[in-house]
């Protein structure tokens, strides 16, 4: 088998550049070396100035989100071997203003993630001495595939709408709130709606569908964004022909 | 934090929309509400023309026969299509029906849709053939 | 939280849900009207119906409360579409109050010829 292979990396060192360049490397390759151990080779090994984000490399932690050969996947999921003969042409995560090498700046995400309330609202809580909140199975299927979120950003890197307008919301802060809409546990779905509904919150998405293709543990927040919509639509025409009796 | 002033912003080009195969097929998708628009149009002619009297309604069929208007319609055909087939795709995502406590599956969702579609269009043949 | 809190109205739920029932309107009952109308009888794969029968058809009450809705309703659907199409395609979002107006300002008035045309047929 085929030992080694050719990594194009993105560089952006803005003190000495005004945009990135491609940069070549050759790294060994075994059948199960991920993208993120070619670049952990590179930069032990040939240059050590390489700058990326990693940790549990294995799918869960949500750090190694990045472009490569076009398509935005995660560093450590995704294996050399299924791109031989190479080269494997990795970049930053798109739609995030890149700092350094393949490391961009999330502080739009971080702003934008409190602001749908990821937390369980109610009026008012158990005291802890009267023991859990009891959740049935179906009950907890409702949300479950919107809990999975690892916060990655695959899918804002995959929306065309994010491309355009970096004002929209965006997938995964909609999944997350959905994902607090449908707890049974939660009372906050009003509270959030300020800001799911507004016209930058799912109304500007299009369906393209690409977060859901993008994201790598199966949230599919295309299908939340579209079943908030639906929600919140409902809702509207509810207070509207009803103002008192809706809540 | 704040993004640092350096940090580069990738320009998206004017064609981002064809760069990629889903993108494209997005676009193509979203256009087919253009033929969409454009057979409303049309069945208006042919309302108007009904209207107007069986001469008005003969030139109205000639004009639809026209190798031009036949293959704008061909096309159109194509493209609302694909708009029934993409839409009823995206239903079962957005609709979501609990029966009896459990959650009606996906799949009968879709299925709902294509039998109603079957029986619309059966109907619509049936007052227009008869 | 108060959930009575003064809302700044968007139409775009509005908006959004009449996209969809065109969208739904469209899928049903376009494709066997495209078939028929647009295909089959032009090209002569099936033969046109008379005069008599469609002037029936067209001056049932019912029909023309029907196809009104579909056309309407299509009409809106398209526009909704086109817009967004229009500002991510070309990327000229910061049109949108202008390419808004336009676009279902377009919907709005081919409906009321809609209406007057199968008023009077």
């Amino acid at each position: 088998m085929v030992d080694r292979i050719v990594m194009e990396v993105s560089r952006y060192r803005p003190e000495v550049e005004t945009e990135p360049v491609l940069e070549a490397f050759e790294v060994p390759l075994t059948r199960e070396w991920a993208v993120l151990d070619g670049l952990n080779y590179i930069k032990d090994q040939l240059d050590g100035t390489l700058s990326f984000r990693w940790s549990c490399r294995m799918g869960i932690c949500g750090s190694c989100g990045m472009t490569i050969n076009g398509d935005p996947k995660l560093g450590c999921a995704t294996f050399l071997v299924d791109y031989l003969p190479g080269p494997v042409r990795v970049e930053p995560m798109r739609n995030f203003p890149v700092i350094r090498d393949l490391v961009v700046d999330l502080s739009d995400f971080m702003a934008k993630l409190p602001t749908v309330k990821p937390w369980i609202i109610r009026e008012d809580e158990l005291p802890v001495g009267d023991g859990e909140y009891l959740q049935t199975p179906a009950e907890m299927d409702e949300y479950q595939k919107f809990s999975m979120c690892i916060n990655c950003m695959l899918c804002y890197s995959a929306c065309p709408v994010y491309a355009l307008d970096p004002g929209f919301l965006g997938p995964a802060a909609i999944a997350l709130g959905q994902r607090y809409n449908l707890d049974s546990r939660d009372e906050g779905a009003a509270d959030r709606r300020d800001v799911l509904a507004a016209p930058e919150g799912a109304w500007a998405c299009t369906l393209v569908g690409e977060c859901t293709t993008a994201c790598p543990k199966g949230v599919d927040p295309a299908g939340a964004i579209q079943r908030y919509k639906l929600t919140a639509a409902t809702q509207s025409v509810k207070e509207l022909l009803f103002p008192r009796g809706a809540r | 934090m704040t993004t640092p002033v350096r940090a580069y912003r990738h320009p998206i080009p004017r064609t981002w929309w064809a760069r990629r195969r889903s993108y494209r097929l997005f676009m193509l998708r979203e256009i087919s509400c253009v033929f969409v628009a454009w057979f409303v149009v049309y069945v208006l002619l042919l309302v108007h023309a009904i209207g107007s009297g069986s001469d008005s309604y003969d030139q109205f069929l000639d004009f639809s026969a026209n190798p031009l208007v036949v293959a704008l319609n061909v096309v159109t055909l194509i493209f609302i299509l694909l708009h029934a087939v993409t839409w009823f795709g995206s239903a079962p995502r957005a609709i979501v029906v609990h029966l009896r406590g459990r959650r009606v599956p996906e799949s009968a969702v879709l299925a709902g849709h294509y039998a109603a579609w079957l029986v619309v269009s059966a109907i619509v043949a049936w007052l227009v053939l008869s | 939280m108060s959930a009575t809190a003064p809302r700044r109205r968007s139409p775009e739920p509005y908006l959004w849900l009449l996209f969809s029932a065109g969208g739904m309107a469209a899928a049903l009952v376009l494709p066997v009207l495209v078939l028929l109308f647009g295909v089959a009888f032009p090209l002569g794969l099936l033969d046109a119906p008379d005069y008599a029968h469609l002037l029936a058809v067209v001056g049932n009450p019912l029909t023309k409360l029907v196809l009104f809705g579909v056309c309407a309703l299509a009409l809106i659907h398209w526009a909704h579409r086109f817009r967004f199409t229009l500002e991510h395609g070309l990327q000229v979002g910061r049109f949108d109050r202008v390419i808004s107006v336009c676009c279902y300002g377009a919907a709005v008035v081919v409906s009321a010829v809609a209406a007057w045309v199968l008023l009077s047929a």
